[in-house]
């Protein structure tokens, strides 16, 4: 009797770590690359070089760091110019192509997308090409849209959030039309119908009834996109190498805090803003996690 | 009515077509022809296939073979990464699946958080921290950091959860399976359709990577290809006049660099235009449910 309990007992148990066995390998990669980084970085960034408590100090001394504001300013004018063509463009060719579903619609979609194989290092330099009058099959564009006639003039100042934004777009974009195109999809072909008999035309249909039943995905493109935007660090760092010392190395705020690192041996500033960016990165994470609906942790 | 609608629908859907398309076919031509064709010709044609091999011939010659160099440490970097990728997440995420351990919740949470948050928002933090263990510029700095891939472990765990049927796991383990041996015959061979997408996600974003290995590196002979390709500019005179008299010796120009950065994408441009539809999911994290 007492046996049987027991034994009944030590089953349970054992099918409460049923599964447990197998995460544990992934375990330490969680640990040591995930959280301990992140544990690191927090402790950093709160203490100074001999370990000792600094409270926000590095926050405000990187902060009154002149390069701080327009780094973060530069990253933000970038985000906003990126995120607006982003939901403008990728719903709107959503909506077009859309509109049809054929060959032609399916010949464009690859055609949008295929330029996401160049994403990072390799899209920045098919840009710099594309940039440079001499050699660009846009050269016309860059005379006179942008007044550049030479290479140095594209990549003015002013100039760079646009190309930044621009690159992202154009190694980015196909991606999300065709998850919007997946979303729109799954729109019940029976509500357009419906809608198309009380007399509505195609615009209203893709205002009025497809755009509000996508809002969901828009939302998700909007804050994963704010919060990888945040992050700009590859772009700026090759196009400074190709700039004539016009582009600073402390562009992004990235950047910055990579030179904190490397240049100044400044472990302690380059942890705050690296906190800083993590939790704008963290918090996209977790609103998209907790409010969406798009991911599952339960079954 | 109808026709014009039709036309300004095409013609929108034309122009950003030009966008995206013409920036790529340029990358493919220019190898084929002279810098000074680049620049004095028109600016979309072909050259000659004696050209494409006198701007390998050059970039070959850069830096000692370097660029085969690049090429063979991005192979061994990614495909290292991916293949412990596999063999870690696939179990984590049948275990997370079938488990009700304590724990799993947070584990599960933690995974899904640092899956959406951007990569490059962990790379000066995790230098930090490997540069107080001085694991810095090792190969193994690039490939475990790589190696931990949250999303491949999400993928796993969403199709044991939507696709294993609890009865088949029963049914092995009253044959008298063990745990083990019913993950091995039942679960793993029913997720080959799971591996090869951590596969393709794993592998493209390892060897797209360019801020953590540009920043746990140092030895231009480490590099992986991307961190390469901005050696490679910082070198040429064509973007760099800094560069000067000795940019000349180097032979690099333009039709050598878009040549670096056309076989730069190839093992990733062959992923792309097979798995159009698996490759997008790597951006809903397995979201869209079909």
């Amino acid at each position: 009797m007492t046996s049987e309990y027991a034994e009944a007992t030590r089953r349970r148990g054992l099918r409460n770590l049923q599964g447990m066995p197998f995460v544990l390998p992934y375990l330490p990669f969680l640990v040591v690359f995930g959280i301990a980084p992140t544990v690191y970085a927090l402790e950093l960034a709160f203490t100074n070089v001999d370990g000792g408590w600094v409270a926000f100090h590095n926050f405000v001394r990187t902060y009154d760091d002149f390069r701080f504001v327009p780094a973060f300013k530069h990253v933000l004018v970038y985000t906003s110019v990126w995120l607006g063509t982003l939901v403008v463009f990728v719903v709107g060719l959503a909506l077009l192509l859309h509109g049809r579903a054929n060959r032609v619609s399916a010949g464009f979609r690859f055609l949008f997308y295929i330029p996401g194989a160049l994403a990072g290092a390799a899209s920045v330099l098919v840009w710099l090409f594309m940039l440079d009058p001499s050699v660009s099959p846009g050269s016309f564009l860059l005379h006179h849209v942008v007044g550049a006639s030479i290479f140095a003039q594209s990549i003015a100042p002013g100039n760079l959030p646009f190309i930044f934004a621009m690159i992202a777009f154009w190694t980015g974009a196909g991606g999300w039309i065709v998850v919007m195109y997946g979303a729109l999809n799954t729109i019940p072909p029976d509500l357009e119908e419906a809608a198309r008999i009380d007399g509505a035309g195609p615009i209203t249909i893709a205002l009025r009834l497809k755009l509000p039943l996508i809002r969901k995905w828009i939302a998700y493109m909007v804050i994963l996109s704010f919060a990888t935007g945040t992050q700009l660090f590859v772009e700026p760092e090759i196009v400074q190498h190709a700039s004539f010392g016009l582009v600073p190395d402390t562009w992004s705020a990235n950047q910055l805090a990579y030179q904190m690192a490397f240049r100044y041996g400044d472990f302690n500033g380059a942890a705050a803003i690296a906190v800083d960016l993590l939790v704008i990165g963290l918090a996209g994470a977790v609103l998209i996690v907790t409010r969406s609906g798009l991911f599952r942790t339960d079954d | 009515m109808r026709l014009p609608a039709l036309g300004v629908r095409f013609l929108i859907l034309a122009t950003f077509g030009i966008f995206f398309a013409v920036p790529i076919l340029w990358l493919i031509l220019a190898p084929t022809r002279t810098d000074k064709a680049l620049i004095m010709g028109h600016p979309i044609a072909f050259g000659s296939f004696h050209q494409v091999a006198l701007a390998w011939k050059h970039l070959d010659a850069f830096s000692g073979h370097i660029y085969r160099r690049w090429i063979a440490n991005t192979l061994y970097y990614a495909l290292s990464a991916t293949a412990i990728t596999l063999v870690v997440s696939v179990p984590a995420g049948y275990g997370l699946a079938i488990g009700k351990f304590p724990g799993r919740k947070l584990v599960l949470s933690l995974t899904l958080v640092v899956m959406i948050m951007p990569a490059a928002a962990l790379v000066l933090p995790i230098f930090l921290e490997l540069n107080a263990m001085h694991l810095i510029g090792r190969s193994l700095s690039v490939i475990l950091p790589f190696a931990f891939f949250p999303f491949g472990v999400y993928l796993a765990y969403i199709y044991y959860v939507t696709a294993l049927p609890p009865d088949l796991l029963d049914a092995a383990r009253v044959d008298g399976a063990g745990e083990l041996q019913t993950f091995l015959r039942v679960a793993l061979p029913l997720a080959k359709p799971v591996l090869a997408l951590i596969f393709f996600f794993s592998f493209v974003a390892d060897w797209n990577n360019f801020f953590l290995p540009y920043v746990l590196l140092a030895d231009s002979n480490q590099y992986p290809i991307t961190v390469g390709l901005s050696d490679l500019l910082a070198s040429t005179p064509s973007f760099n006049p800094s560069v000067g008299g000795g940019g000349q010796s180097v032979n690099i120009f333009k039709p050598e660099l878009a040549l670096a950065t056309l076989l730069a994408v190839v093992p990733i441009a062959i992923v792309f235009v097979f798995s159009q539809r698996a490759l997008v999911r790597g951006l809903v994290g397995g979201a869209v449910k079909e």
